[in-house]
């Protein structure tokens, strides 16, 4: 069954040219990309621009938190687990696989990949399915100049991220909880818009190996699950991909998952979020905020149906 | 002779003492851990969980007691109350928790979860029917009930029990290791007073079918 707008997509909205080319000349001047041959496992300071994207006037979740609390099950499923295992998981070299319905497919070393590509801070607010909710500095660079660059066919209408699974660094992935390797996804258009992006990095360094290190996707306006973590695979697709959460629980976790006050999780009221650093709740924002930006992709479409 | 029964009268006082000292040590660590600013990155999450947990191990382990004096260890027994009602104070620090600190007293949200999120309206549940169980625990009581009815009463923890490892099983997002855990060890626990209970049952009536 097709979901919402996909069939909608034209060929042409997959390169917006004017979108990207208008916001690098914002950001002239952004500065090279400091990684070197390859990424060390300690974490290297980034060079970056600062991006009009961000989130502006509020204040950053410290670096503590961020890295201290997560949700990486194939690192364990408490929130400290990551933190304690994921310095096993060995990040360099990394390969990314982007293959399916694109002209150009490819293995890249990380460092082809990020060849070219200027890096930018994005402040955003990340929003868990849980109830709480964290303002996380991202350094990455948009999504679109990656998928531009494989020259997706008419065909591709959704992109599937696979992440990393390597069962001798990730004890987690004995669990039977999810069906791994985690996968997540996105339609093409979301993958298009300019605030998703890749991450490698946040508050200016390398990503820490438990936020998702080396690569990652950040999609401020959907629960952070969405957020595929050591992605080792990027595959355009003609139908929707099979997500971990969906598959795992398919009346909880929507594939579009976008933050939604309205429409609550059977476990949790998402009318309200807790603020790591903050006691009481504070009320969740339609799209976690970014409604302005991104309502029009949902033009249309019912968001209790297409959770 | 009397020097040794006050001996032994106090050192049954102390083993008291100390094992109601004991229980109070999670909460005593959980104010430490405040003070400390070392409760985590969601210091309301981690007092929640906290508190729930220790919930879950009173009443659970508060049912073992029988089954293992059963089995011939009767050490636990008469702490039985104590255990009970440990139960219930890290039960209403809990739910407190949940009402005052991470919903802010507001009610209107309070209802809707209660009604509308199965893993609280099944907390609620067995937190209401710890009330009585809290209220009718003194020996008082027990008289003015009449052992009988107090008994019945009483029963109510195995219900207590079950809908509190459902509530966890409820709440948590894929991981069910620890309500697993908790529902076998209860599990358990019923098994074997069930078994207890068909032992006991007169011959007459298990063999009532069958004429010499
Ligand atoms: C007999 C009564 C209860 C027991 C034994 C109990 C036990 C527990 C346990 C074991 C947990 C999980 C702790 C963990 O994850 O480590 C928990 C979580 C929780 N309980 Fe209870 N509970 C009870 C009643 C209630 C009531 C009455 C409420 C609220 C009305 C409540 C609200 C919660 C909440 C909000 C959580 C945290 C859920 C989350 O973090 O996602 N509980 N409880």
């Amino acid at each position: 069954m097709l979901i919402g707008k996909p069939s909608d997509i034209k060929p042409s909205e997959i390169t917006p040219r004017d979108l990207y080319l208008n916001r690098r000349g914002l950001l002239a001047g952004a500065g090279a990309l400091g990684l070197g041959a390859a990424f060390p496992a300690a974490a290297a300071t980034l060079t970056y621009a600062k991006s009009p994207l961000s989130t502006t006037g509020e204040a950053l979740t410290p670096l503590k938190d961020v890295t201290t609390y997560n949700n990486y099950y194939e690192f364990g499923t408490d929130k400290a687990d990551p933190a304690k295992h994921a310095g096993k998981l060995k990040t360099d070299p990394w390969t990314v696989k982007i293959d399916g319905e694109v002209a150009k497919p490819a293995d890249y070393a990380l460092e082809d990949l990020l060849k070219g590509i200027a890096l930018e801070e994005r402040i955003y607010r990340l929003r868990c399915v849980e109830g709480w909710s964290m303002v996380i500095p991202w350094v990455g660079f948009s999504l679109s100049e990656v998928i531009k660059r494989a020259e997706p066919t008419s065909k591709a209408k959704f992109v599937e991220f696979t992440t990393v699974a390597e069962k001798s660094q990730m004890w987690g992935l004995s669990l039977p909880y999810l069906d791994w390797p985690y996968r997540e996804g996105l339609r093409m258009d979301e993958a298009m818009h300019p605030l998703t992006i890749l991450a490698v990095g946040l508050y200016g360094e390398t990503l820490p190996n438990q936020n998702g290190a080396p690569l990652r996707l950040v999609v401020p306006w959907k629960y952070g699950f969405k957020y595929a973590k050591s992605i080792v695979r990027i595959r355009f697709t003609e139908t929707q991909p099979a997500t971990a959460w969906n598959t795992a629980n398919p009346e909880e976790y929507g594939f579009y998952s976008n933050v939604n006050p309205a429409v609550d999780h059977p476990r949790w009221s998402q009318a309200r979020e807790r603020r790591i650093g903050e006691f009481s709740r504070r009320p969740t924002l339609m799209f976690n905020g970014y409604a302005d930006q991104v309502s029009s992709l949902y033009f249309g479409m019912d968001l209790k149906k297409y959770y | 002779m009397p020097v040794s029964a006050i001996g032994a009268l106090s050192r049954r006082r102390l083993v008291w003492l100390a094992v109601f000292l004991a229980c109070l040590v999670p909460l005593a660590s959980l104010v430490w851990r405040f003070l400390a600013d070392d409760l985590g990155s969601d210091p309301v999450e981690t007092l929640i969980r906290s508190t729930g947990d220790w919930g879950i191990r009173f009443i659970v382990g508060g049912l073992m007691i029988t089954p293992l004096r059963q089995m011939g260890w009767n050490a636990p027994a008469r702490f039985r109350r104590m255990i009970g009602l440990y139960a219930f104070f890290y039960v209403c620090l809990h739910l407190t928790t949940y009402l005052v600190v991470d919903q802010g007293l507001d009610l209107p949200s309070i209802v809707g979860d209660i009604l509308k999120r199965p893993y609280i309206t099944v907390g609620m549940l067995a937190f209401v029917l710890l009330v009585p169980l809290a209220a009718t625990s003194t020996a008082a009581m027990v008289r003015r009930l009449g052992a009988r009815t107090w008994m019945m009463l009483h029963r109510l923890v195995y219900p207590i029990g079950v809908l509190a490892v459902i509530h966890y099983y409820l709440l948590v997002k894929a991981d069910v290791t620890w309500p697993v855990i908790y529902g076998a060890i209860l599990a358990f626990g019923l098994g074997w007073r069930l078994k207890e209970k068909l032992r006991r049952r007169p011959r007459t009536l298990r063999t009532g079918a069958v004429r010499p």
